[in-house]
């Protein structure tokens, strides 16, 4: 319920909200978490394994039970702290893991059965017959435990991803941090102020207390406006820092207000990634639970969090309230709610010599030791000295000490260091670089002290970063010692729960150290404590406090499990911002690419860029039809294809020619100028890299081709060689792809028609076969290579890439006008089978230049990348599966590229395997179909037949070996 | 994580492409045990290794970059070019 006159909620500012379909009211500046709690919505979510009642425990994104789904359809998300979700018109939230409703929810008949329901049941319980693990019973116990669920549809939310640098991150806005950035950025440091909340203050916003003789929020409004009046100090709210990342990299997720986010075209948040000289972890301390019977009611709650819910939002959980506790929090919490007129039945503090000052029912060193209440809390049992004593109340506050925020300092790989006197575990020194602790982060619990430490830490971070440090104090606050003393665990009967997120009770820790899983990474992998969403922030320091217990250790020895980010859930649509479609995979179009899908040519990727398939005609109803009209087109007439997406290199420099010589298998240096000669590439380990053409258009000026698809691995290993291996020789390399547009003009009218488009005519004596050299065309400068890909006689002509897509259109129409046209990959791709030549289909990577007959390539008079390692016996065995070329000669005329061949009378058995079809196509000009394949012994074998089966695909063929060039084998019409 | 290229400047390590450990290549054409160490055989080290990268999305430098493997540390970031690996 709400209180009169406390709370930083605007009440002039309703707002109407939905949960599990009632509406209720809150006000502007509420957390769905206060306006439940107001509106005396006390069960809010059914636990994860034994479906009990639960309600708001905590303020913050700690909170283990309050996890609900906002949203509906493609929108829905799910697991959403009911804590930190801004009450805002419209907001429509639901519980989860109920069925069919929050108030009647027939799964919690598995609290009935939870003694069978241990730790690791499921290892145990189901394990015959053993078929029905799969279909029966996991299927059973996914759905009959669990958090939300997301809706199966194609996420729709929009995340961005954004990054930023600073001097100093200072992490948590609470009063150290705003201490810290104060001083950093007093002292001229760029900073960024990162806080997950919606404003600054930290603890400050949820206590009743002073800061430099005001009221600690006028404080905190005071130090906000000087901050962000400075212009290297940049605020950030609603951030939440994820996680700690090598040279003083941060994950941080934000999210937007709702007011901002359900803006047309606003992004939800979005996932930065802060690079930081410096960093103050001043993210503070969560406050730990008591273990005890029954206490995960809904009505148990963390007692600063009822303090938070008083002081900040104005809320009462109950009319009635029990506090209970180790260490003076309890206390505090008990005077704010007198203060506020609320009744606080009792004060539990376990401390035996512990004094209260407040007018209450005092027990001092008695425990809560159970609860009652169905839906919700009723009454407390109270175990003192002299017995056990029952009060009503609706609301229990709980304080078992606090747990500084000691993630980020764990989260490359260090430890926490246990303290003895405080009873948490403290950040370790130095483990993330550039990073330091201050405040409760740190272990500082009263306001003064965090003050103090988030001071020093700022000078400190603006001294290491050589700015001149100024003078400035500290401002006065309580600075009240911090007294705790050990209660882990009340002893009694019934269950106690340890982690309330995964429902891991004492007794299933217990099992865990019976069983073995002593390491504490074992008790959490077995008894889920600790994982998932939870990631041990309430009940980790509990839990191997049990563990130690049950194990006969110190908390110290057993250790904590291994904090890795995210601090809090990152939805992968935040993560992955802009990583899809093209943010994934950028489009490379070509200078004809405009042209190719007006004429209708569907366009396939080749890496990332597009290329025309084929070029649909009137009357072609498939795509065989148009590929084999654009081959007997290329043979007979004229065809045009774009082939700007092969890599070109330009390498120019004295030592251009020997470098060459260097990484082909074959002499450039002996190339004169004007001439183009196909190379041949391997990687250092004598296996084909890459191949293609490369010209000589000056003494000391080559222009490479490579592959469309290994463009890029080329030129980096081109590099490599120049910067690494032969870093003496004089050469530049530059890619110049995207600078030139090129086109292949193939077949016998080829000169016809390019004799029509330049500026002077060609012959063959000019440009004979591998010759290149300067054209004109149409006043364009560009380059002529008579080089061919597809066995006719050919040409490639280049231009600057500006002008490719009217060179294109022109080229494309004098072809038609001459019976040809324009051809796509489809056609392409049959031309090279015909001819024997090679893809990367061929050179996949495992294949030797013997393996595909070009061992005569690979030069014996001069060195090459390569070639010890191609000398390998093994690299030139004879028994290698070596390329050849097939047909079909049996009743089925099928080849199917991944297929494997076998000898004809031998089982297809993976030992008798023979080899595989890389390549196959139907050829028009041969009128079959035609493949490629490596086959062992292959070259001997030419005329014998093998059988190819395919098992995937069901097929088999009977096949001829033939030579690897199926058509024109003495490449009459490459030089006519 | 974050390199210095000598020629850029701190920049991601997004930016740069991964090669493997900074071998020097063997002298000489013939086969032997110190190619198949240069090409095949690597250490594992925990501690100081030494890598080659390239800045491929920035200036195409090669570098020697020398980092502890078990602290993430950064000790060294070289120009391969006159620093024979």
């Amino acid at each position: 319920m709400r209180v009169e006159d406390k709370g930083l909620i605007d009440r002039d500012r309703p707002v109407v909200f939905h949960f599990d379909g009632r509406e209720y009211q809150g006000f502007a500046g509420d957390t769905l978490a206060s306006a439940l709690l107001a509106n005396d919505v006390r069960m809010v979510a059914r636990s994860f394994k034994y479906h009990r009642p639960r309600g708001v425990m905590t303020a913050g994104s700690e909170e283990p039970n309050a996890l609900v789904t906002l949203g509906l359809g493609a929108a829905q998300e799910p697991n959403l702290r009911a804590t930190t979700v801004e009450l805002h018109e419209g907001l429509w939230a639901r519980s989860q893991n109920r069925w069919p409703t929050l108030g009647l929810d027939l799964l919690a008949v598995n609290d009935l059965f939870a003694p069978v329901l241990g730790a690791g049941f499921y290892y145990k319980t189901f394990m015959w017959p053993r078929a029905f693990w799969e279909r029966i019973y996991e299927p059973v116990i996914r759905r009959a435990a669990g958090l939300g669920a997301l809706s199966g549809d194609p996420a729709q939310d929009r995340y961005e991803r954004a990054f930023a640098h600073c001097d100093l991150l200072v992490i948590g806005g609470g009063p150290a941090g705003l201490m810290a950035a104060r001083a950093a950025a007093k002292a001229g440091a760029d900073v960024i102020l990162a806080e997950e909340d919606t404003r600054l203050g930290g603890r400050l916003l949820a206590e009743s207390e002073e800061v430099d003789g005001v009221p600690a929020v006028a404080w905190v409004e005071e130090i906000v406006a000087e901050l962000a009046a400075m212009p290297n100090v940049r605020i950030m709210t609603r951030m939440a820092v994820t996680g700690a990342y090598d040279q003083g990299t941060y994950g941080a997720l934000e999210r937007l207000a709702p007011e901002v986010a359900d803006r047309a075209h606003a992004p939800k948040g979005a996932f930065w990634r802060i690079v930081a000289k410096r960093t103050v972890l001043a993210a503070g301390a969560l406050e730990r639970p008591v273990t005890f019977a029954g206490n995960d009611r809904p009505g148990v709650m963390m007692a600063g969090a009822v303090r938070a819910y008083l002081n900040r939002w104005g809320v009462v959980p109950g009319r009635s309230t029990v506090v209970f506790g180790n260490n003076d929090s309890a206390h505090r919490t008990a005077a704010d709610l007198q203060e506020a007129g609320v009744h606080v039945a009792a004060l539990v503090d376990s401390r035996h010599y512990a004094r209260c000052d407040l007018d209450v029912a005092f027990y001092p060193g008695a425990q809560v030791c159970g609860t009652a209440g169905r839906r919700g809390l009723e009454a407390v049992t109270i175990a003192t000295a002299k017995g056990e004593t029952r009060i009503a109340a609706e609301c229990l506050a709980v304080s078992g000490g606090w747990n500084p925020s000691v993630h980020l300092a764990c989260h490359m790989g260090a430890r926490p260091v246990w303290d003895a006197d405080r009873l948490a575990f403290l950040p370790p020194e130095g483990a993330v670089p550039g990073q330091r602790a201050a405040g409760a982060a740190a272990g500082e619990f009263s306001t003064r002290a965090c003050l103090e430490s988030g001071l020093a830490e700022g000078l400190r971070a603006a001294s290491d970063l050589g700015l001149k440090v100024p003078k400035m104090s500290v401002p006065s606050a309580g600075d009240a010692a911090y007294d705790i003393f050990p209660l882990w665990q009340v002893p009694g009967k019934g269950r106690a729960w340890l982690d309330f997120q995964n429902d891991v009770t004492v007794k299933d820790v217990e099992l865990a150290a019976r069983e073995n899983f002593r390491s504490v990474e074992h008790m959490k992998r077995y008894t889920t404590q600790g994982m998932a969403p939870d990631q041990g922030k309430n009940s980790n320091v509990n839990a191997l406090a049990v563990l130690a217990d049950a194990t006969g250790r110190g908390i110290p020895e057993t250790g904590t499990t291994t904090f890795r980010p995210p601090y809090v859930p990152v939805p992968i649509a935040a993560m992955g911002a802009g990583a899809k479609g093209k943010g994934f995979a950028p489009e490379r179009l070509t200078t004809s690419h405009a042209e190719s899908v007006a004429r209708g040519a569907p366009m396939i990727e080749a890496g990332l860029w597009y290329r025309p398939s084929y070029f649909p005609r009137k009357r072609e109803r498939t795509w065989r039809q148009s590929c084999d009209r654009e081959v007997t087109m290329v043979r007979g007439s004229v065809g045009i294809c774009d082939v700007s997406t092969l890599g070109k290199i330009d390498i120019q420099g004295p030592d251009a020619a020997r470098f060459l010589d260097f990484v082909y298998t074959n002499t450039f240096s002996t190339l004169r100028e004007g001439r183009v000669r196909y190379g041949l590439m391997l990687r250092e380990d004598g296996h084909v890299m890459d191949d293609g053409t490369c010209a000589r258009l000056g003494e000391q000026h080559y222009l490479m081709t490579t592959t469309t698809a290994a463009a890029g691995q080329v030129m980096r290993h081109l590099e490599f060689v120049a910067q690494v291996l032969r870093p003496g020789w004089d050469l530049r390399m530059v890619s110049v792809t995207e600078q030139w547009a090129q086109f292949a003009v193939a077949g016998t009218q080829a000169r016809d028609l390019l004799n029509g488009l330049l500026d002077e005519p060609i012959d063959d004596a000019g440009f004979p076969f591998m010759g290149c050299g300067p054209v004109s065309v149409g006043g364009v400068a560009g380059r002529l290579f008579r080089i061919s890909f597809s066995g006719e006689h050919a040409y490639e002509i280049a231009v600057p890439a500006r002008y490719g897509a009217a060179l294109f259109k022109e080229l494309v129409a004098g072809a038609e006008a001459m019976g040809g046209g324009a051809y796509g990959m489809e056609a392409l791709n049959v031309l090279r089978i015909e001819k024997g030549f090679i893809t990367h289909a061929e050179i996949h990577g495992r294949v030797t230049a013997h393996d595909i007959g070009m061992q005569g390539m690979m030069s014996g008079k001069k060195e090459f990348i390569g070639k010890p390692a191609a000398s390998r016996v093994g690299l030139l065995d004879p028994e290698r599966e070596r390329l050849v070329g097939l047909k079909p000669v049996g009743a089925v005329k099928e080849l199917l590229p991944g297929a494997h061949l076998f000898d004809e009378g031998a089982e297809a058995v993976s030992a008798n395997d023979q080899g595989y079809i890389t390549s196959a196509c139907y050829s028009p000009t041969l009128g079959h179909v035609i493949g490629q394949a490596f086959l062992r012994r292959g070259p001997e074998r030419i005329g014998e037949r093998v059988r190819m089966v395919d098992h995937l695909r069901g097929s088999e063929t009977v096949c001829e070996v033939t030579g690897v060039v199926q058509y024109d084998p003495d490449g009459g019409r490459l030089r006519g | 994580m974050r390199l210095v290229c000598p020629v850029c400047g701190e920049r991601d390590r997004r930016e740069f492409y991964y090669q493997g450990a900074a071998l020097a290549q063997p002298e000489g054409e013939e086969w032997g045990p110190h190619w198949d160490d240069y090409l095949h055989n690597r250490d594992n080290p925990a501690g100081v290794t030494r890598d080659m990268w390239q800045h491929e999305q920035g200036c195409g430098a090669w570098l020697i970059v020398t980092r502890d493997t078990v602290s993430h540390t950064v000790l060294r970031c070289d120009l391969a070019v006159g620093a024979r690996a």
